[in-house]
């Protein structure tokens, strides 16, 4: 039967997956800002890693107690999902546990969602707990967590908690009113039977504690969707196509600009004839920087990684930079890469980029520059990075911090030549002598003098 | 004792050309084992083992150049593509199919840059060479020779470790040395960089509260604890440099050596003494 309810209802879940949608497009156009990059390969190869890395949480598991506690949250959201959809039907159709008729299913269904509903508030908790109350240094430490990334972290955390007790209101309600009305409750509820009395017995009240708790519940899922876009939450998305489209190539290797290399083989060989070059809609030939100074000069994949970024500071915390005190932080370039994307590009519901100008003295000397590079990340930043791809192993969901790092230093290196002194001489003694030091190339083959072997018995 | 030695003539692939010969392999030295005092040691090292086994190498003596890596990461790619073009040029002419090196930065370069610039070879790292060696009793290394029953913390080269998911092969040379293997807490994939890859070793470090070489010694010297006559092996010139210049700061030079896994195998073989 179909009631006014369910109207509003339907209006609200509209609304709420509307906005959603609007709020995808616009990251989708963010993302498509970026260069071309084809990543068609190796379809089956990446299907693996998406289901190993992604969906099995392997990387996680470098550090245990935090992978467990994540691992209730993960898998609470999946299989809570399942409830969740039969709400909607509810919502929709005026039924009530539509999904009822799956028998001991949906009784063993139920009951892991209770028990899992239960862990992801105690994961929760913790979580809360460790960023801050204990202050784990590579969640609280850091210029780049600061304002929202903080005030973020610890809402997810909350409305999480606030969604798990609304379940259980709505399910301590419902199974006291079948209690009274002497029918047998649809499912097994091993938390809510726990505490059935906690409502008392006016059905009235206990019927407007299962109403609310079923409004709150659904009206904060559709909520928590929207506020997903402006949130480091959103790698629960951002997750899987991250993973699928990361790379598979041994981590040396590095791109390889091929225009530069037309332009080499052209030089060295005058009769060479470089392909023709890519022409806008004017047929003007397009002149692609080298290397990367705005967030459009990155690849479309190094963007979407700023969107899947869950600022858990893995990154940070293995870099051989940061961990000795420089002013590196892989996770700072990414979350940068995103507020930059935002200001420049398309804006989610809530905007709060980190501006380092505005936070007093700081010691990243960003400038009034209006790019990626200098505005929001600094030469120094850059230059301490060994490219020891530690950031890239330790990230759960497939980013590449260290493309984003290389393409802007290669900006200062093809397009300013602002090398720090020591590299120009570096590259200037590789020019000369072909070698990095300032050695004669005559000299080259001199470590062979003198050189003996015991001879075989 | 001095007699029972021969002088070695390293060949180079010019003779070898000009003798309508082709070496199975090529050795890249590199730029480190060339001019790098301590390095050339290594170099030196390595084609003791070589000449050892009595395998047909040779090297390119003159004609080689930098690979370009320290270029390539320092964001140079123009600087880059130059040197790789060139070298590739030089190999290709001389039919080069198989190459081993002793530095790990060479190593990646060559193996996974150089293809998209027409470089196709099979490249070896020596570390996985030296293993091959040892598997096919080409280097028998018996009861371990010096190092038996020794302190020996190995630490992860970057370009070979996570670069390139080369974890086993040199500590399976260092297991034939009979030696009291120990790790360090960060290994293998969460190995800690010694602080010279990506042109650091190039240039000062930016401001900071330590330098990234005294974090890694310190982890090392905690390891190999105070027994004293231990060793830290390496796989890498850098990382040579940067744990040498380690223990030097920590004032360890006494107690603990840094060596190469050749070195090494090439002392506990007989080979260098």
């Amino acid at each position: 039967m179909i009631k006014l309810e369910n109207i509003i209802f339907l209006i609200v879940a509209a609304a709420g997956i509307g906005l959603f949608i609007w709020q995808i497009r616009k990251i989708r156009k963010n993302v498509l800002m970026g260069r071309d990059l084809d990543i068609t390969d190796n379809p089956s190869e990446r299907v693996k890693k998406t289901l190993l890395v992604a969906f099995g949480q392997q990387k996680m598991f470098k550090r245990m107690l935090p992978a467990v506690l994540h691992l209730f949250v993960y898998v609470g959201f999946l299989v809570i999902n399942v409830e969740v959809i039969e709400i909607l039907i509810d919502g929709i159709s005026g039924s009530h546990r539509v999904l009822g008729f799956l028998g001991p299913v949906y009784n063993a269904l139920m009951f892991i969602n209770e028990i899992l509903a239960a862990l992801v508030i105690v994961a929760c908790a913790i979580f809360l707990w460790r960023r801050n109350i204990i202050k784990v240094p590579r969640l609280s430490r850091g210029v780049e967590m600061r304002a929202w990334p903080k005030v973020d972290a610890n809402t997810i955390l909350i409305i999480e908690i606030v969604l798990m007790f609304a379940l259980f209101a709505f399910n301590i309600a419902g199974l006291k009113l079948a209690e009274l009305e002497g029918v047998a409750a649809v499912g097994r509820y091993p938390v809510s039977s726990l505490f059935v009395n906690l409502f008392g017995n006016n059905p009235e009240t206990l019927h407007t504690i299962e109403r609310a708790g079923w409004w709150f519940h659904i009206i904060g899922i559709l909520a928590f969707m929207n506020y997903l876009p402006s949130s480091k939450h959103f790698h629960i998305i951002m997750a899987f196509p991250n993973v699928y489209y990361s790379k598979l190539l041994p981590k040396g290797k590095f791109t390889t600009n091929p225009a530069i290399t037309h332009e080499i083989k052209a030089m060295l060989d005058p009769s060479y004839q470089p392909p023709t070059p890519k022409t806008d809609a004017e047929g003007n030939p397009v002149i692609e920087r080298f290397g990367a100074k705005d967030v459009e000069d990155l690849t479309w994949k190094q963007l979407m990684d700023s969107y899947t970024c869950t600022e858990c500071g893995r990154c940070t915390a293995v870099c051989p930079a940061n961990v000795t005190g420089k002013l590196l932080s892989p996770r700072k370039i990414v979350m940068d890469t995103r507020d930059r994307l935002e200001e420049k590009g398309e804006r989610p519901a809530i905007f709060a980029p980190n501006h380092y100008k505005e936070l007093g003295v700081e010691r990243v000397h960003v400038t009034e520059e209006n790019t990626l590079l200098r505005g929001y990340i600094t030469p120094e930043e850059l230059w301490a990075c060994t490219t020891c791809n530690a950031c890239v192993e330790a990230c759960p969901v497939g980013i590449d911090q260290l493309s984003t790092i290389m393409d802007l230093r290669r900006f200062l290196v093809l397009e300013e030549s602002a090398a720090p002194a020591s590299l120009n001489t570096m590259f200037t003694n590789i020019e000369n002598n072909g070698a990095p030091w300032a050695f004669s190339p005559a000299d080259r083959f001199n470590w062979s003098e003198e050189l003996y072997v015991p001879n075989k018995n | 004792m001095e007699e029972n030695k021969r002088l070695v003539k390293v060949p180079t692939m010019a003779e070898m050309a000009a003798n309508g010969e082709e070496p199975e392999i090529l050795f890249w030295v590199g730029c480190a084992g060339s001019f790098d005092d301590r390095y050339k040691r290594v170099t030196r090292a390595f084609v003791q083992i070589l000449e050892h086994i009595g395998i047909k190498y040779a090297v390119l003596g003159t004609e080689e150049s930098c690979t370009g890596e320290p270029a390539k990461r320092a964001g140079n790619e123009f600087l880059f593509q130059m040197q790789a073009i060139t070298n590739i040029e030089v190999m290709n002419a001389y039919n080069v199919k198989k190459i081993v090196t002793a530095c790990p930065h060479c190593f990646n370069t060559i193996k996974n840059e150089y293809p998209d610039l027409g470089g196709n070879y099979e490249v070896i790292h020596h570390s996985t060479y030296l293993q091959q060696l040892i598997n096919e009793g080409k280097v028998r290394l018996q009861g371990g020779g010096d190092f038996k029953g020794r302190r020996i913390t190995y630490h992860d080269s970057c370009y070979l470790g996570r670069a390139n998911d080369i974890y086993e092969a040199p500590r399976d040379v260092l297991a034939a040395l009979d030696a009291d293997l120990v790790e360090m807490k960060r290994i293998r994939a969460n190995g800690l960089c010694c602080g010279a890859g990506g042109a650091q070793m190039f240039k000062e470090p930016e401001p900071g509260r330590k330098d990234i070489n005294v974090e890694r010694t310190e982890e090392a010297l905690a390891t190999l604890g105070q027994q004293g006559d231990s060793v830290i092996a390496t796989a890498c010139p850098f990382c040579m440099v940067m744990m040498t210049d380690g223990v030097k700061n920590k004032e360890q030079e006494e107690n603990v050596k840094v060596f190469d896994i050749a070195e090494l195998i090439a002392q506990a073989e007989g080979l260098s003494r």
